[in-house]
């Protein structure tokens, strides 16, 4: 779906959470996994100008120009009622850019940042969008010097990692949870192409980081952390492996009543995963009260 | 006269004040019961309005505002007033230094600048070893903290990357002190880009240092060269600042019907008073007070009379062009929006180009330094400085985009924090990346703070922990808010500032 235009639902100048030094981060829309858990939810659909947004825009932000719903920023006040307004978690806001929108951006704020990450959504549902911007980076003197990764849930299969691999840098990868039953219920999905991903990404040397999400009661159990163990021990002891602790923030729907991950535990599961003989176990910087 | 005598007992028998603070406390009232310096009626008028202000510094400025003497002169020649022999060794450099500290005035009555200590002490460290170095510093350090415990004190080390420095930024990080205050004077041609990296970990440790664009700032000042004090002044070494007066901007645009009469007609006038008042005072120092009259410092060459600045201030601008734009009906703010950023932009060039006309007698170059005022305690409603209000900072990036046009006007000093969020502790090379970025494009000072901030990004987007902590209560029993409330503490704990170092500069009536 390229033709070097994706839809952008956001990007920040200043991260230091998704990589390496500060990175300018690109969020994609449209996601083909519908997490539970997902605490950006408005990234998941794609939009169909269905209008009912319109609706309850306070600040007239919102039109109907048409078939489309036309979003301006002048007026927009960023209260996201138009976000939880959208039946099928999509984003009114979102805007198409093209690569050069994209470079522009990041040649204005080059000096402030060490690379670039794009996430979603999917990110690699826009892979040609992907491969030309990556390329177009590389390929520009005064941005070449950026590293560029991408954040993905790893559904993607192998044809399509050779594709884009060869211009990125990193690859930081969510694995969502090991029981093949658990991971449908929780992602709507199988992760059979995930755990390939996975293992190829780190055959690659492009794994950055493996993510694993903790949720109560589901993927803290011993069997969930010991297969997390197993895989990251497969993919070399080296394995950069990131601990992330279910909050309710932003979350919608049922698992908005389940109890947030608890700090303890998050640790506890640490110290079996260092014990191990793991190397590099990143827990959350930052913990919500 | 009974009032004033009631005050003065006040303060005399305050069960609260230590016997320093009375001290000084009776001698700013002793001071405000002579006159005020000799002010026409206009200047005064605004003075009383506080649409110019002159920092409560005193009805006869009897003192400089900031004294930066020339260290090396002590430390080369001795001082025969002090009986203090040339200083042959590190330790009797250091203590040198601590005796000489006690005889420099200013407006806190503590020094605000005690030298470059790199390049002052590094011709005494041959023979010794980087541990023995290590802790003289940091008994060097404890003594500042504990004897001038003002946050305010400043040490300038840089642009090289030498031994004393490393001791220094080392002994900083363990420490965390409030004082001294610490400034590294970045060169990229000289300093390389390790020891910028150790001053942006050593930022993540303490919030310290601040980094000055040193190819900027030596442009300005010619030899023998500047010093960044206080609360990041560049002023002129071996002389410093007579006096500082400021303009409140958000009180000269409610003043104003509109932009154009803002920029031409109000700004010009409130300029103009704002330079008669400092005239009036700088006045009063150099030819009333007898300052500089049989002045050991002057005499030893510590300083020089003719090396004193006077320092413009302007402060709240933010609130400034948001009064502006209201009344252009124009909803973009400070900050934020390109076409209310571009207005500050052009209220400063004007600012300076404003005060570029006003000569100035007995002053360093003959003219007022134009400077981005960091504020007093007492303001209230108003932003310091050129800075974007607080809590409504965008995010770093955008915060120095937003800013940087700025920076090339305001020669003395602009004073600029941006506020980082704990999530960079965890990734050191952002924050080097971003001082980096705001140096190479010309920010002349880059400081930063990292806080127990209540605004963090935890994935893709920013959360406040208190809405987070209004959330969980809200649900109900399961939550425990005792225990909430205690693990919130944790998680904002920071820059908890200890009660016995205070930033004695933010306190009207010259502080203590
Ligand atoms: S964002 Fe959602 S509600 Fe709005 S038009 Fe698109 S699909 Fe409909
Ligand atoms: S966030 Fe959505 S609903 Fe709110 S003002 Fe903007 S467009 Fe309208």
């Amino acid at each position: 779906m390229s033709d070097g235009v994706a839809a952008v639902s956001k990007f920040l100048t200043w991260s230091v959470v998704d990589g390496p030094g500060n990175r300018f981060v690109l969020f994609l829309q449209g996601c083909n996994y519908h997490c539970v858990t997902c605490h950006n939810p408005h990234t998941i659909g794609v939009c169909s100008d269905c209008g009912a947004c319109v609706a309850v825009c306070p600040s007239g932000a919102l039109k109907k120009s048409g078939r489309k719903v036309v979003h301006d920023p002048g007026p927009c006040i960023s209260c996201d009622s138009c976000l939880s307004a959208c039946p099928t978690r999509a984003n009114p806001m979102v805007r198409r850019m093209t690569v050069n929108d994209v470079l522009e951006l990041l040649r204005r704020n080059a000096p402030f940042l060490n690379g670039l990450t794009v996430s979603g959504g999917e990110a690699t549902l826009h892979l040609d969008f992907l491969i030309d911007l990556f390329t177009a980076i590389k390929a520009a003197p005064d941005l070449a010097h950026l590293t560029l990764f991408i954040d993905s849930n790893g559904n993607l299969p192998a044809e399509g990692w050779q594709r884009v691999l060869p211009v990125t840098d990193g690859v930081m990868l969510d694995i969502k949870a090991f029981d093949p039953e658990r991971h449908r219920r929780l992602t709507g999905a199988d992760n059979d192409l995930s755990l390939a991903s996975a293992r190829l990404l780190a055959e690659a040397g492009k794994l950055y980081e493996l993510r694993f999400l903790m949720i109560p009661g589901e993927t803290d159990s011993p069997e969930e952390i010991s297969a997390l163990s197993a895989l990251a021990h497969e993919l070399g002891p080296h394995t950069r492996l990131r601990l992330n602790a279910f909050q309710h923030h932003g979350v919608r729907g049922p698992a908005a009543t389940w109890a947030p991950m608890p700090r303890a535990g998050v640790e506890a599961a640490a110290g079996v995963l260092q014990a191990s003989g793991l190397a590099e176990v990143v827990l959350p910087s930052v913990w919500l009260p | 006269m009974t009032e004033t005598l009631s005050q003065l007992r006040r303060i005399a028998q305050n069960p609260t004040l230590s016997f320093k603070q009375k001290e000084h406390a009776l001698a700013v009232e002793a001071e405000n019961m002579l006159p005020y310096v000799l002010l026409d009626a206009e200047t005064r008028a605004a003075l009383d309005a506080r649409i110019i202000c002159d920092m409560y510094e005193g009805n006869a400025p009897y003192k400089p505002r900031y004294v930066l003497p020339d260290y090396e002169v002590v430390l080369k020649n001795g001082s025969t007033h002090l009986e203090l022999p040339k200083p042959e060794t590190l330790d009797e450099a250091i203590n040198t230094l601590q005796i000489a500290y006690h005889h420099v005035p200013s407006v806190t009555g503590m020094p605000v600048f005690i030298g470059h200590l790199d390049a002052l002490l590094l011709p005494f460290c041959d023979g010794v070893s980087d541990d023995e170095l290590y802790r003289k510093i940091k008994l060097f350090w404890r003594y500042i903290d504990r004897v001038l415990p003002d946050a305010f004190l400043h040490a300038d080390i840089g642009p090289t990357d030498n031994r004393v420095a490393r001791a220094i930024l080392r002994a900083d990080a363990e420490l965390k002190q409030v004082a001294p205050n610490l400034t590294f004077l970045y060169d990229p041609e000289v300093s390389g880009e390790d020891i910028l990296r150790l001053c942006t970990d050593n930022i993540i440790a303490c919030s310290k240092p601040h980094i000055a664009n040193h190819p900027i700032h030596r442009e300005v000042f010619d030899e023998p060269g500047y010093a960044i004090v206080s609360c990041y002044n560049a002023l002129p070494l071996r002389g410093g600042a007579a006096s500082l007066a400021r303009i409140n901007l958000k009180k000269v645009a409610e003043a104003s019907s509109g932009e154009a009469d803002f920029l031409d007609v109000q700004l010009p006038r409130y300029v103009h008073l704002n330079a008669r008042l400092m005239r009036a005072r700088v006045d009063y120092l150099f030819r009333q007070s007898g300052f500089f009259d049989g002045n050991f410092l002057v005499e030893e060459g510590w300083i020089d009379r003719d090396r004193f600045t006077a320092m413009f201030g302007i402060f709240a601008m933010a609130e400034a062009v948001n009064h502006l734009q209201d009344l252009a009906g124009r909803p973009g703010r400070y900050g934020h929006d390109a076409a209310a950023n571009e207005l500050g932009h052009r209220i400063s060039a004007r600012l300076a180009e404003l005060v570029e006309r006003e000569p100035m007698e007995h002053v360093w170059r003959g003219v007022a330094m134009l400077h981005a005022q960091a504020g007093l305690s007492s303001d209230a409603g108003t932003t310091p400085g050129v800075r974007i209000p607080y809590g409504s900072e965008p995010d770093p990036v955008s915060h120095v985009q937003a800013l940087l046009p700025h920076h090339k006007h305001y020669l003395s000093g602009v004073s600029e924090i941006l506020t980082l969020d704990e999530t960079v502790r965890s990734n050191p090379e952002a924050v080097f990346q971003l001082a980096k970025g705001a140096l190479q494009l010309g920010f002349r000072e880059f400081t930063a703070n990292v806080t127990g901030n209540d605004l963090v990004r935890v994935t893709g987007f920013m959360i406040r922990l208190s809405d987070v902590k209004l959330y969980n209560a809200a649900r109900g029993s399961r939550v425990n808010t005792t225990a909430l409330g205690a693990e919130a503490a944790e998680t904002v704990h920071i820059l908890d500032r200890k009660p016995r170092v205070v930033g004695l500069e933010l306190m009207a009536g010259s502080g203590v």
